[in-house]
């Protein structure tokens, strides 16, 4: 079956969608993660989200929520998405109120949430099927998505990108120069705990689809990209989104026709484009 | 937007004290400045001159005392302040333009698009500092005398009310170091501004200011500069007493 048929599959429907509302949200929050040397939050939050995921998995089968009818009750994104937001609070408030730098804070969480993942992973009885395997929350699972996955990642979209643009004028000046912006009545306190938020529902709801081996690079590869090429910030946004799109369709038609997971396809594309824009910005 | 009293001081701190860590940076400092004044603000390395301008701006809350502009709490109205930082500390690897910079000194917060009317402000307030060549260039590859410039022009664009600057003249080279001081002046004539100015440029301060602040921790004068910046005075807030430094270039 040629590309343009499979195109009216509806998995292939979802999978496009799905990478498409992930390539845009994280796109645009990955401005923000570049530019503040965030990458490494990235990391920590993904793993933050399989620790959630191991918890909610859990859950589910320890409250017997598995056999319910309601089909979103039963994803562990239910306790993955406070999980992970929990962590980011912490993470920044940690950063704010002590004297550890966020990378320490971040390689804490990081190795708790893998640590607790491994565990509530294992004590579930091999015979209760999820309908996740552990290797999609590692490697995610785009050409799986559901119906009510799409849903989540959906209001999840709308509701970060909302958030980034509406902010965007104060973050990007606080992210210039943090005490500049406070001098003008900015409170960079405040939009960075909310960055932080943003940047924990946004990486708990794509990890499903891209894993969160593979969810660091969708945060800053493109956003590097556009940093290559771009003189302003504003060119830097929009470019950023541009190249996430681009890398997710191209990668997905290219998983299709080589029969290769998706999630290497589509780093590998953002990867290629990473390097003709370095190649671009040598002059 | 909150106005205060009208002719409430431009500035006026009220025993203030800020402690950082252990070191108790600033004193029982209290003074105000009246409407048009031009404020000199001098004293050595270290003295707290930048952390007293940091409090005016509401950036550093003192543990005692208070500080006020015009008759709102320091902080309150941002628009009507255009501040020079000493550093400028800026991330060096934001993509930004001079008049990006400028622009975001009218809207108080990052430009997405530049309109037109703004674009014109912006390039006037370049002009008048002598920058106007330097509208598109990138911040990070602007030098440190250019990058003074641009952020003098980012202060005056929004036609502030009162204008901190700390220590502006470090490494621009106006000419006969005059063009600063004439163009400051010049926007106090115009508007009726006030301006006060961190400087170590004792001989600038006795020419230009109308109020000298001589502080080192506490305030060791405050008064017109004939009277102020005398033998007696500067030794003691530059002297040994309470001096921490030992490098002088
Ligand atoms: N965040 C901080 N924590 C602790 N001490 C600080 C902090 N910031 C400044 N200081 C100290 O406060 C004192 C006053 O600093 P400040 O920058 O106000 O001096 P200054 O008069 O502007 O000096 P300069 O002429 O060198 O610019 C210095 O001794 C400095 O080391
Ligand atoms: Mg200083």
């Amino acid at each position: 079956m040629g590309l343009i048929e499979a195109m009216h599959l509806g998995f292939m429907q979802r999978a496009l969608a799905a990478g498409l509302l992930v390539a845009v949200m994280s796109g645009l929050l990955g401005v923000f993660v570049v530019q503040r040397r965030l990458s490494f939050l990235g990391a920590g939050l993904a793993h933050a989200a399989f620790g959630g995921m191991g918890l909610g998995a859990f859950v589910i089968v320890a409250t017997g929520l598995l056999g319910s009818g309601i089909g979103l009750l039963r994803h562990p994104l239910w306790i993955a998405v406070p999980f992970s937001l929990l962590a980011a609070l912490a993470i920044a408030w940690v950063r704010a109120n002590t004297r550890l730098s966020s990378d320490t804070a971040i390689g804490v969480f990081f190795a708790v949430s893998v640590a607790l993942g491994v565990l509530f992973f294992s004590i579930i009885p091999p015979d209760v099927n999820l309908g996740l395997s552990l290797m999609d929350l590692l490697f995610g699972s785009i050409l799986g998505v559901t119906g009510s996955d799409l849903v989540v990642i959906a209001v999840v979209a709308v509701v970060a990108v909302a958030f980034l643009t509406a902010t965007w004028g104060r973050l990007s000046y606080a992210t210039f120069d943090d005490e500049l912006a406070r001098a003008d009545g900015v409170a960079t306190r405040r939009l960075e705990y909310l960055l932080f938020a943003c940047a924990a529902l946004v990486i708990a709801v794509s990890s499903v689809v891209v894993g969160i081996i593979l969810m660091a690079a969708y945060l800053v590869i493109p956003a590097a990209s556009a940093r290559l090429l771009a003189r302003t910030l504003t060119q830097m946004s929009v470019l950023s989104v541009v190249l996430a799109v681009v890398s997710t369709v191209a990668g997905l038609a290219l998983s299709y026709l080589v029969d290769v997971p998706s999630g290497s396809t589509i780093v590998l594309t953002q990867a290629a484009l990473f390097l003709v824009a370095a190649l671009l910005a040598r002059r | 937007m909150s106005e205060g009293a009208p002719g409430a001081p431009p500035l006026h701190l009220h025993r203030v004290l800020v402690r950082l860590g252990e070191a108790i940076i600033l004193e029982d400092v209290s003074f105000e400045i009246e409407p048009g004044c031009f404020l000199a603000v001098v004293g050595p390395n270290g003295a707290g001159k930048s952390t007293l301008v940091k409090v005016a701006l509401g950036l550093i809350t003192p543990q005692r005392g208070h500080a006020a502009l015009f008759g709102t709490v320091a902080g309150a109205s941002p628009e009507r302040v255009g501040y020079v930082p000493q550093l400028k500390t800026f991330d060096r690897s934001f993509p930004a333009t001079a008049l990006e910079l400028v622009v975001s000194g009218l809207r108080r917060s990052w430009p997405t698009r530049i309109g037109v009317a703004e674009r014109e402000q912006a390039r006037a307030a370049l002009a008048r500092v002598g920058a106007e060549h330097l509208e598109l260039r990138q911040l990070a590859r602007l030098s440190g005398g250019e990058l003074q410039r641009v952020y003098l022009a980012r202060a005056l664009v929004r036609r502030p009310s009162l204008v901190l600057l700390d220590e502006p003249a470090t490494g621009v080279d106006f000419l006969a170091e005059h063009d600063l001081y004439d163009l400051l002046e010049g926007y106090q004539r115009d508007t009726g501004a006030s301006v006060a100015m961190v400087t170590h440029d004792l001989a600038a301060a006795r020419y230009h200011a109308d109020r000298v602040l001589v502080l080192n921790r506490r305030v060791h004068g405050f008064g017109p500069p004939d009277e102020v910046l005398c033998e007696p005075c500067l030794e003691r807030a530059f002297g040994h007493h309470g001096h921490h430094h030992a490098l002088a270039f």
